[in-house]
């Protein structure tokens, strides 16, 4: 019996996943990383809770998209390296498909991780409670869609030995307009402004990765293939 | 578990369906400025065999992911039952069992669980089936085993097991018998009989002759 895109998918993200927490390390870098990075910002600056406020959207954006990138690079590169990436390209299923059960997968195991653990780093730069919500939702947006940026970047790097470098210099530029919403619509909340403009763009960007990206990474995935 | 205790000869592991044909017209491969494919045509029909020979570097590789789809030829065509497999992409995939030089398992999954997923995406199987196609292998004691431990040659035998667990009509193997013992070697030779019996196509890329009692189609790259 054959088998249905959805179901493909399932399969494709229940493999990320079983693989993913056989390898918790590589979960956890990236969140130690973003916790680290946060919390050196208070010990090096001045521990003034008003200074803190006022950068704490900026410290906590910037350490979110580092964070982010660290974890990029492995997303296609393990199936590359040890023919996975073949079998999946040859499995009669639609590459597109897999490519964004991947990135689903990817994200639930870095972007909502990061989103999880941002309360802690919220409190200790002074956040006020009643901007997480903004700043969750804020995160959540942004995170995935750099997955979906990052989809296309290591799609793009995936053939080369060392392509992390290369990996930064194409997502970095297309990541800016998310630091800037991001980051802006945390500071409109935490100063009791509406958050909902910035909000709405980066639910915008998400929407315009969420559905260019996965045929955008495919065929680069194509590409390397050859 | 010894691979001893294993059947020689398996029964029947595919069940492909008639008239299933294989041909490959003028295909020529450029990679920069070496001319690695220079016209290569030949058809291969259902219950043939195809071994593909020649000396290192000489496009054997390349031949079979162009076979496959993975890589475009710059002129030429290869048509699966008299269509272009460019034409019928995902009904071509559903009937290709491929096996690479690497045997594309997980270190960290078992090698149940990577045959789950890999096989999973072709057609709905269970546990119990794949425990038999591993047995049938000659790794069913390695089910449950990370791939990690397991040797080169257990591996490459995995790697048999998803070619099996995947009941395709054609068979592309890239060098598999890299990494067998003598049984082992034997062994695969009764599977590809066994295949091209029940009507199967094997392309099988190897450095030793296949020992079959059986007429073998030779292409050999040079």
């Amino acid at each position: 019996m054959t088998v249905g895109t959805p179901r493909a998918m399932t399969v494709v993200l229940r493999r990320e996943l079983t693989l993913s927490l056989r390898r918790p390390d590589q979960i956890l870098q990236p969140l130690v990383f973003f916790l680290m990075v946060t919390t050196l910002f208070p010990l090096s600056l001045s521990p003034e809770p008003q200074l803190l406020r006022e950068l704490a959207p900026g410290v906590l954006w910037v350490a979110a998209l580092l964070a982010a990138l660290l974890s990029m690079d492995g997303l296609f590169r393990g199936d590359a390296d040890d023919g996975t990436l073949e079998q999946l390209a040859l499995s009669g299923q639609s590459l597109a498909a897999i490519v964004v059960a991947k990135t689903v997968a990817h994200w639930l195991v870095s972007g909502a991780a990061l989103v999880l653990v941002s309360p802690f780093v919220a409190l200790a730069l002074g956040i006020p409670v009643g901007a997480f919500a903004p700043m969750l939702s804020s995160l959540a947006l942004g995170t995935l869609t750099l997955s979906w940026l990052g989809a296309i970047g290591a799609g793009l790097t995936v053939g080369l030995k060392r392509g992390n470098v290369l990996l930064s210099l194409i997502v970095l530029p297309l990541s800016m307009p998310l630091l800037i919403f991001g980051a802006s619509a945390t500071d409109r909340a935490i100063t009791g402004g509406s958050a909902a403009g910035p909000l709405y763009l980066l639910a915008a960007l998400c929407v315009l990765t969420s559905t260019l990206a996965p045929f955008a990474a495919t065929a680069a995935l194509r590409i390397t293939l050859e | 578990m010894t691979v001893a205790e294993q059947p020689l000869i398996p029964e029947s592991v595919t069940a492909p369906s008639a008239h299933a044909a294989l041909a490959v017209r003028g295909v020529h491969v450029w990679r920069g400025d070496r001319h690695v494919l220079e016209g290569v045509s030949f058809a291969v029909q259902a219950g043939e065999l195809m071994h593909v020979a020649g000396p290192n570097g000489t496009g054997k590789t390349t031949l079979l992911r162009v076979i496959c789809g993975l890589l475009a030829p710059e002129q030429g065509s290869v048509e699966w039952r008299g269509v272009p497999i460019t034409a019928q992409r995902s009904e071509y995939q559903a009937e290709l069992a491929y096996a690479s030089h690497e045997p594309a398992l997980k270190a960290d999954l078992s090698a149940l669980e990577n045959l789950r997923f890999s096989v999973g995406l072709k057609r709905r199987v269970s546990d119990a089936d794949l425990r038999t196609e591993l047995d049938r292998a000659g790794v069913g004691a390695c089910a449950d085993l990370p791939a990690r431990v397991l040797s080169a040659g257990q591996r490459r035998r995995v790697a048999m097991a998803r070619v099996l667990a995947m009941r395709a009509t054609l068979w592309v193997l890239d060098e598999p018998f890299t990494n067998l013992d003598a049984h082992g070697a034997r062994f695969l030779c009764g599977l590809l009989a066994a295949h091209s019996d029940a009507g199967g196509l094997a392309l099988v890329v190897a450095h030793q002759e296949l020992d079959l009692t059986r007429r073998v189609l030779r292409l050999e790259l040079s």
